[in-house]
């Protein structure tokens, strides 16, 4: 039912853990499929340096968590902020559709950490 | 790799003598049973060979045997055949909040047509307060339904005590035994029940062939119209090779129940033990002792069960879990909701159902590469060793205990 992206990033997940002292944090949750999605960023010069997450779900909530951090390192934060929920499933080939509006989050969490970081840093 | 198969309760394996007796009936023994010929003689005697060996397993009359297409179409008859039959008797119905499906649904559909349903609550462990069935019941009560083991907990109804409530009432009753057939012994006169449904691939018999029994006496109306099949009670062709294989496969699990039985509660205790002991934050989901032999649903805190199902799939263990993500729904499981277990716990829960040909060697792989998958997940997970509090509202919706919306 899952692509072979999206099960080597559920098996190999890259960025798993917390940064301390993050520039910004967002956390985001789906409470009718119990999904809860946390990003930590570190930024430097409006770019982010560093992405790390921590995932409470199902094998797509893991898999689109760990891309979207690949996607957003080294992305200026308007750039960043122009990742979308889809465009992080379609960088995984797909996500099976009951997934693509539960366990797709991951952009909405990488959002949040931004505008975490743009409050602190007003 | 390794391959455990420790989900027993969705399905199980044909057993090897099962599936010889069958054959033949696939190839030279092709008749269709209702024929007069001798391509149907030579099979009509099998059907009803395998409906004395059901019917010995229940402990009743072959008369009192109808052979259904499965489980679900079983619930279904049950329940709608006994309400147009009893129509003009009344319309409610009585059942509980963590039936399966087929009978769940089946009594939504009922009320659609103008039933009046009671879904008796359970409590932490997911048994039934007797005193609130019998006070649900009225002088429009037509029926009582409760399954005899919960697929998903395993947990055990008191079914002895349910029939002698049913009966003092003059109340039909019916279970759903599907779960315990061939785990614990079912005798319907012992049961006092009027109606019980069975269904083969649950206990060796292959998919696409169930039983109901229905009591002498019991008037019901049929589910399927077409054929004087069943004594008119059932119409349809008889699945002759799988209704042959039903029967053969209730006498094998009749013959070493109680052996088997022993034997796979030994390793459901290994396994049980096992897991508490090298795991913490475990809970277990049912009653400790009141529950099938082969059945442990454990909820591992902060992780979610599809996950975890994934990893012990890439290790060659097959399991289940009550997670929405592997329903095919959004919501968990209705029977942790049922039992008020909080909405990132029925998330979590995991089913393990053994069987037959389970081994001590496969319960001791599990424990093996359990520990380290269940910690794993939990390093990723944003709620193990959390100190601040949820910050999204979201979040602290799904932390909260389930349960409340669900009826």
């Amino acid at each position: 039912m899952y692509t072979e992206k999206v099960m080597d990033h559920f098996s190999n997940p890259r960025n798993v853990g917390e940064i301390e002292n993050a520039d910004g944090v967002g956390e985001v949750g789906n409470a009718s499929c119990g999904d809860i999605m946390k990003i930590f960023l570190k930024v430097e010069n409006n770019v982010i340096k560093d992405v790390k997450f921590k995932t409470f779900g199902c094998g797509a909530a893991i898999a689109t968590s760990s891309m979207v951090t690949e996607m957003a390192i080294g992305k200026t934060l308007d750039e960043a902020l122009e990742l979308s929920n889809a465009s992080v499933a379609e960088a995984l080939d797909g996500l099976p559709p009951a997934k693509m509006h539960c366990s797709n989050l991951a952009a909405d969490a990488l959002h949040e950490a931004i505008k975490n970081y743009r409050e602190k840093n007003k | 790799m390794k391959r455990v198969y420790l989900d027993n309760n969705a399905t199980t394996a044909v057993r090897p003598e099962v599936l010889e007796a069958m054959l033949p009936f696939y190839r030279e023994q092709f008749g269709n049973p209702s024929s007069v010929h001798w391509a149907g003689r030579a099979v009509s005697g099998a059907v009803e060979k395998a409906r004395e060996q059901v019917a010995r397993m229940l402990n009743c009359s072959p008369a009192e045997v109808v052979f259904t297409a499965s489980g679900s179409e079983g619930d279904n008859m049950a329940l709608k055949g006994t309400v147009e039959a009893l129509k003009e008797k009344g319309n409610h119905i009585i059942t509980t909040a963590v039936e399966h499906p087929a009978v769940l649904e089946t009594c939504r559909y009922l009320e659609r047509q103008g039933c009046r349903v009671t879904y008796l609550p359970v409590d932490r462990d997911g048994m039934l307060d007797l005193a609130e069935l019998e006070a649900a019941i009225t002088d429009r009560t037509i029926l009582i339904s409760v399954m005899w083991a919960n697929n998903e907990t395993g947990n055990l109804f008191p079914i002895e005590e349910i029939g002698a409530i049913a009966r003092s009432h003059k109340v039909r009753f019916h279970t759903d035994a599907v779960q315990a057939l061939g785990k614990v012994p079912v005798d319907v006169q012992k049961a006092n029940v009027d109606l019980l449904v069975i269904s083969g691939h649950k206990l060796g018999a292959p998919k696409g062939v169930g039983a109901i029994y229905i009591r002498r006496g019991t008037k019901m109306a049929a589910l399927i119209q077409g054929g004087h099949q069943e004594r008119n009670r059932r119409a349809g062709t008889h699945n002759v090779p799988g209704i042959v294989g039903l029967g053969l496969a209730c006498e094998l699990a009749g013959a070493r129940l109680e052996e088997s039985a022993a034997r796979i509660r030994g390793l459901r205790n290994r396994l049980e033990e096992g897991i508490f002991s090298r795991i913490p934050e475990v809970k277990l989901n049912g009653h400790p002792s009141q529950r099938l032999p082969n059945t442990l649903n454990v909820s591992f805190a902060y992780i979610e069960g599809e996950s975890l199902l994934l990893n012990f799939d890439m290790k060659g263990v097959a399991a289940s879990s009550g997670s929405a993500c592997t329903s095919g729904s959004l919501e968990p499981s209705h029977v942790m909701g049922a039992m008020c277990v909080e909405v990132t716990l029925a998330h979590s829960s995991t089913r393990f159902s053994l069987g037959p040909d389970t081994t001590k060697d496969e319960i001791d792989y599990v424990l093996e590469i359990l520990p380290p998958i269940v910690q794993r997940l939990r390093e990723m997970s944003p709620l193990y060793n959390r100190k601040e509090p949820m910050s999204c509202e979201e979040c602290q919706v799904i932390r909260k205990v389930a349960g409340t919306t669900h009826e």
